[in-house]
């Protein structure tokens, strides 16, 4: 994906009639050899100038980072890119899934991530991502802090316990789309709009059988970095953190442990918001995140 | 103590076809606990057949929902503080607890969740 299929679509992206309006994102799809095996992974962008490489939550996809890529004062200083990991929105499983059961490791994320970052040739980039998201960028901020410029974890934690039986997320008896939504509707603030709130989970309910579930393997189980977080220097990778206060997955304790355990990592709860702040209130999410980006600009490493 | 809440369920859960619509395959009966208070609500394809207070000498629930008031009290908030904002989130933080055969709950886990929101601005006990 070139910068000049970016530049020449933000011509049209102003309102071509009184009816229609197109946005200025732009998706393809990448072929990609993942954990040895060929993988189509979707990739969307819009925007150009510093890399910001946007990480979906467990059981979800790139819609939720919508907003970010339409709003035009971030577009002129960014390159807002994303990608539905595999298995995820438009990215198929590999061939022969079918025959096995999704679990998401962290090697496999970390890995899907730097081949994208590769792929696109990113130089530098700022990575940002939500819930798991925001879990592996502590996890490249310490294996691979020369990877990026700096990142931003929205909703991070070093670890998560299951708090209901996560058999419930795959069961043929059991509509995987409806209860996925189920379980993460309490997770969006009580005063996110209701637009925003059940677009989110209308993400939720697209998602494919054991998706979300095999996600939570990494979120519950193999990502836990809580041992570790303490060795990342954000001298190699400057990390920012922002929290929804209503978030009970990743809690506002959570993010405070990784304050006080992260040296110079900066970090605020974000007032009445949930676990999905770039999809259930991104109005309110872009008046925290756009001071944080001017910050992560100033201290990019490149 | 009577909880009115609870007894004003059906009221506020019959009149909405919507929410009754998204309830039409299931039928079952739960229990709902505010301190030592019990109720037992009974769903036939998903409108609210009954609401009958405890004591039960013998209780027929398929599964229970059991809170404090000053818990629930929270939960009925408009705008309930963090923590006391969704069933999930109660019971994660241990002020709630599930009992029983949860399979109506976690397969309709959106309807329970509007149908206990339904009740949102009623008056909580008397």
């Amino acid at each position: 994906m070139s910068q000049n299929t970016t530049s020449q679509n933000s011509v049209t992206h102003d309102r071509t009639s009184a009816q229609v309006y197109v946005e200025p994102i732009v998706g393809r799809y990448m072929h990609l050899t993942l954990n040895g095996q060929p993988h189509r992974v979707y990739v969307e962008e819009a925007g150009a100038g510093v890399p910001l490489l946007c990480l979906h939550t467990a059981g979800a996809d790139t819609r939720q980072y919508r907003a970010l890529m339409n709003d035009a004062e971030l577009l002129k200083q960014f390159r807002v890119i994303a990608f539905d990991l595999p298995w995820h929105g438009k990215s198929s499983p590999p061939e022969g899934w079918q025959n096995g059961t999704y679990r998401l490791s962290s090697k496999d994320y970390t890995q899907a991530i730097l081949a994208v970052a590769d792929a696109l040739q990113l130089d530098q980039p700022i990575v940002m991502g939500c819930s798991i998201g925001g879990r592996i960028v502590l996890h490249l901020a310490l294996e691979h802090p020369e990877r990026f410029g700096a990142a931003i974890g929205l909703q991070s934690g070093a670890h998560v316990e299951p708090y209901y039986d996560l058999e419930w997320l795959h069961r043929s008896d059991v509509h995987g789309g409806e209860i996925a939504a189920g379980i993460v509707s309490g997770l969006i603030g009580p005063l996110s709009p209701a637009q925003h709130k059940w677009e989110t989970l209308w993400h939720y309910m697209q998602g494919g059988p054991g998706v979300f579930k095999g996600d939570l393997f990494f979120y519950n189980a193999d990502g836990d970095i809580r041992d570790r977080v303490k060795q990342i220097d954000t001298k190699k990778c400057p990390l920012w953190l922002l929290t929804g206060e209503y978030d009970y997955s990743c809690t506002p304790e959570d993010t405070a442990f990784l304050g006080k355990t992260i040296e110079g990592v900066t970090w605020q709860i974000m007032q009445g918001m949930g676990h999905f702040p770039m999809s259930e209130d991104p109005a309110k999410f872009l008046t925290y995140l756009k001071p944080v980006l001017q910050s992560a600009l100033r201290a990019r490493i490149t | 103590m009577d909880v009115l809440w609870c007894e004003m369920l059906k009221q506020k859960v019959n009149v909405d076809e919507r929410l009754v619509w998204r309830g039409r395959h299931l039928s079952t009966s739960f229990l709902l606990q505010v301190d030592q208070a019990e109720y037992l609500i009974q769903i036939v394809d998903g409108r609210i057949a009954s609401v009958k207070k405890g004591p039960f000498p013998i209780a027929d629930w398929v599964f229970a929902l059991r809170a404090s008031e000053a818990a629930w009290a929270e939960f009925l908030q408009p705008i309930p503080k963090p923590g006391f904002h969704d069933v999930m989130a109660m019971l994660k933080l241990k002020h709630l607890k599930m009992e029983g055969d949860l399979y109506p709950l976690m397969s309709h886990l959106l309807y329970f969740k509007d149908v206990l929101a339904s009740v949102r601005s009623c008056e909580v006990t008397a």
